[in-house]
């Protein structure tokens, strides 16, 4: 909590100097504003994003994600994506107790409106710390997520995440903007199948032929990736994905 | 071979026709039991949510009553049973009578002694002519094949003997008798609450025993292995509802929130599987008996205790109430209709446990999307970016403020809640 110090003994203030009263009549002038803007916003209005505080409070009130690492951008996703999530943590698939806590009963519908309104948001992209790793592994980052390993059956990220790795709507994240150690956790938790996702897909069985080699530099190089140009998905159907998703994990 | 006489064809026709008849009059009383008991099923899936047996015998995320759930208690875990229809795994090859024998005495078709986690003490009061209609509605249901999983209790409580002292001394076999010198509405109430509500199985103390002590029965208590309060009925100092009105308690049950709080955690389950579904004059029953449950403990108001910890930590609470609640809950406390409970007069955040407001400020929580308020606001979490000690200092604030009559905490009883059970 940031305190400000508003001087209110004279006396005091004047053996400080004129500056530092100006000073303190600034901070205190600064605080009152402060404290009437809080008073003028309550209540808050009726908005989705007045409901979904207890979202915002670590993703952002866009969903821009924070510095915490495991604090994910949700901005911009596709919904059908950010939808498959909400249900797999409801119905505890994919495990994080803070968030299997907070949406265990909440219905399907106000699950998709959520979704809906992170997806929509156009918000800055974070600058991400410099991943502290060498030219090598990032050009091995560089080389998996855009042309694979044929020899190792390994298809390149942008292959589904689409050429610019905005993802593809509507059940395909989006891979910028994220921190390495988020990326890496969540290849690592889909590899060891503690990650499980609402709908079936092939991340299982791709992160099995991943090294942890693989994962550092992929996830390194992801996060040095600037902002792309346009953050919106690809549209539905305008990728042939490199593989076929569907039931793969069933197989 | 001769042609048949006229007569004879006559009665052949009338043959057919009487034939005709009695197929349709079979049919017709076929498609009456049919109507009955698609309404006894239909009759049954509302007691069975009145009962919310969903809830203990689904394993999230898996298939609704396949049992399955584990359910750590002090004693070890406990896993539920199927009892969807399935005839090897579940209760397919039950009859109505077998049904009746575990709700109304806790014996299961083989003799074996049910251990109470299945709450048969507040089960033995539901009627024969419900218990029937809730068993022919898990008739109905889909089968799940899932073999029942071996319970893993420590020792002693592995042997089912001792089951036979633990029912001496807390289980009393009998369907629910109607008080007459009550309304029908109140007596309603009392079936729900003491019956299928098996609201007694959380909101009583359990001992080391497992037992519910009738005598302190509704007298609120730690709900074990969770660390959630369940807070006393009966107290008007904890969640006792002797002055609330009975909107705000059906609001509270129905909805899930209320103009005087909302439900969070285990109780949100509760809302969210069961009481949402029930009609309006069920809950209205159940408000019209829980408040007229007999005050109990202590009912004069406290000494506001001034603690040195208090002291210290009132004035950093206040500085991050202003910054970070008074947004919602408003500058002096006032909350503002459903969607921001009041903090002024709380019961729930002054009560002598403090582990609700502490898990809540810690965690957050959206209360449960019901019919009648399908989009909560949700309370954001702040363990993420409150130290132990800006935690302990904004909860002795709303328990102290605004003639709040709670006790001051520590940053210990933080740390000790940071690592409890999220669910």
């Amino acid at each position: 909590m940031k305190t400000v110090d508003c001087c209110t003994d004279i006396e005091y203030c004047n053996g400080r100097g004129l500056h530092r009263i100006l000073m303190a009549v600034a901070l205190c002038v600064m605080a009152f504003q402060a404290h009437a803007q809080s008073s003028s916003t309550y209540p808050l209005p009726d908005t989705i994003d007045s409901r979904i505080q207890a979202c915002t409070a670590c993703h952002g009130v866009q969903g821009q994600g924070t510095r915490d690492d495991y604090f994910p951008r949700l901005a911009g996703k596709p919904a059908g994506y950010l939808y498959n999530q909400l249900i797999a943590f409801r119905d505890g698939q994919r495990k994080y107790p803070p968030m299997n806590y907070l949406l265990a009963y909440l219905p399907d519908t106000y699950l998709q409106e959520i979704a809906g309104y992170f997806a929509a948001q156009r918000t800055p992209f974070p600058a991400l710390p410099k991943p502290d790793v060498s030219p090598q592994v990032l050009a091995l980052g560089k080389q998996l997520v855009f042309k694979g390993d044929n020899a190792r059956h390994i298809p390149a990220c942008s292959a589904c995440h689409g050429a610019s790795l905005t993802g593809v709507s509507p059940d395909i994240p989006g891979l910028l903007g994220l921190h390495s150690k988020y990326i890496s956790a969540q290849l690592g938790a889909t590899r060891y199948g503690t990650r499980v996702g609402g709908k079936t897909n092939c991340m299982r069985s791709l992160t099995t032929k991943l090294s942890e080699a693989d994962i550092t530099a992929v996830s390194a190089y992801l996060s040095s990736l600037p902002a792309p140009l346009d953050p919106a998905p690809a549209p539905a159907g305008s990728l042939k994905l490199a593989l076929t998703c569907e039931g793969a994990e069933t197989k | 071979m001769s042609k048949p006489s006229t007569e004879h064809r006559r009665q052949r026709i009338a043959a057919s026709r009487s034939i005709l008849c009695l197929a349709f009059g079979l049919f017709a009383v076929a498609q009456g039991a049919h109507g009955q008991e698609a309404s006894t099923i239909a009759e049954g899936q509302y007691l069975a949510r009145a009962g919310d047996c969903i809830a203990c015998h689904s394993d999230p995320g898996g298939k609704p009553f396949g049992g399955a759930r584990a359910m750590a208690t002090p004693f070890g875990t406990l896993y539920s049973s199927n009892i969807s229809s399935d005839r090897q795994t579940g209760l397919g090859d039950w009859t109505a009578n077998d049904f009746y024998a575990v709700m109304h005495d806790g014996h299961t078709r083989s003799g074996a002694i049910l251990y109470p986690a299945m709450p048969y003490a507040a089960y033995t009061k539901v009627t024969r002519a419900d218990s029937d209609a809730i068993f022919a509605y898990l008739q109905s249901v889909a089968p799940v094949h899932q073999p029942n999983h071996d319970q893993d209790l420590r020792f002693p409580y592995n042997n089912r003997q001792l089951l036979v002292g633990w029912r001496t001394l807390y289980f009393k076999e009998g369907e629910y008798q109607p008080d007459p010198s009550k309304s029908a509405e109140w007596n309603r109430g009392a079936y729900l609450v003491e019956g299928l509500g098996h609201c007694s199985m959380c909101h009583t103390a359990i001992n080391a025993l497992g037992g519910s002590s009738e005598s302190a029965k509704f007298q609120g208590g730690l709900i074990p292995m969770q660390d959630w309060y369940a807070p006393s009925l009966t107290s008007n100092r904890e969640a006792g509802l002797g002055d609330w009105s009975i909107k705000d308690i059906t609001d509270l049950l129905q909805a899930g929130v209320s103009a005087r709080g909302a439900v969070y955690g285990p109780m949100a389950e509760v809302v969210y599987n069961s009481l949402q579904y029930l009609s309006d004059a069920d809950v209205q029953a159940m408000a019209v008996y829980l408040k007229s449950l007999p005050p109990s403990g202590d009912t004069s108001a406290p000494t506001v205790t001034q603690t040195e910890e208090k002291n210290r930590l009132y004035p950093l609470g206040s500085k991050i109430y202003a910054a970070e609640c008074a947004m919602c809950h408003g500058p002096h406390g006032e909350g503002k209709g459903w969607d921001f409970p009041p903090l002024a007069g709380n019961q729930s955040i002054q009560m002598t446990s403090s582990v609700n407001p502490i898990r809540m400020v810690l965690n957050g929580g959206y209360p449960p999307g019901t019919g009648r308020n399908p989009r909560p606001y949700g309370m954001p979490p702040f363990a993420q970016s409150l130290s132990d000690e800006e935690v302990a200092a904004v909860v002795t604030f709303i328990r102290t403020a605004w003639n709040n009559h709670g006790t001051a905490i520590t940053a210990k009883d933080i740390s000790a809640l940071r690592t409890a059970p999220l669910n």
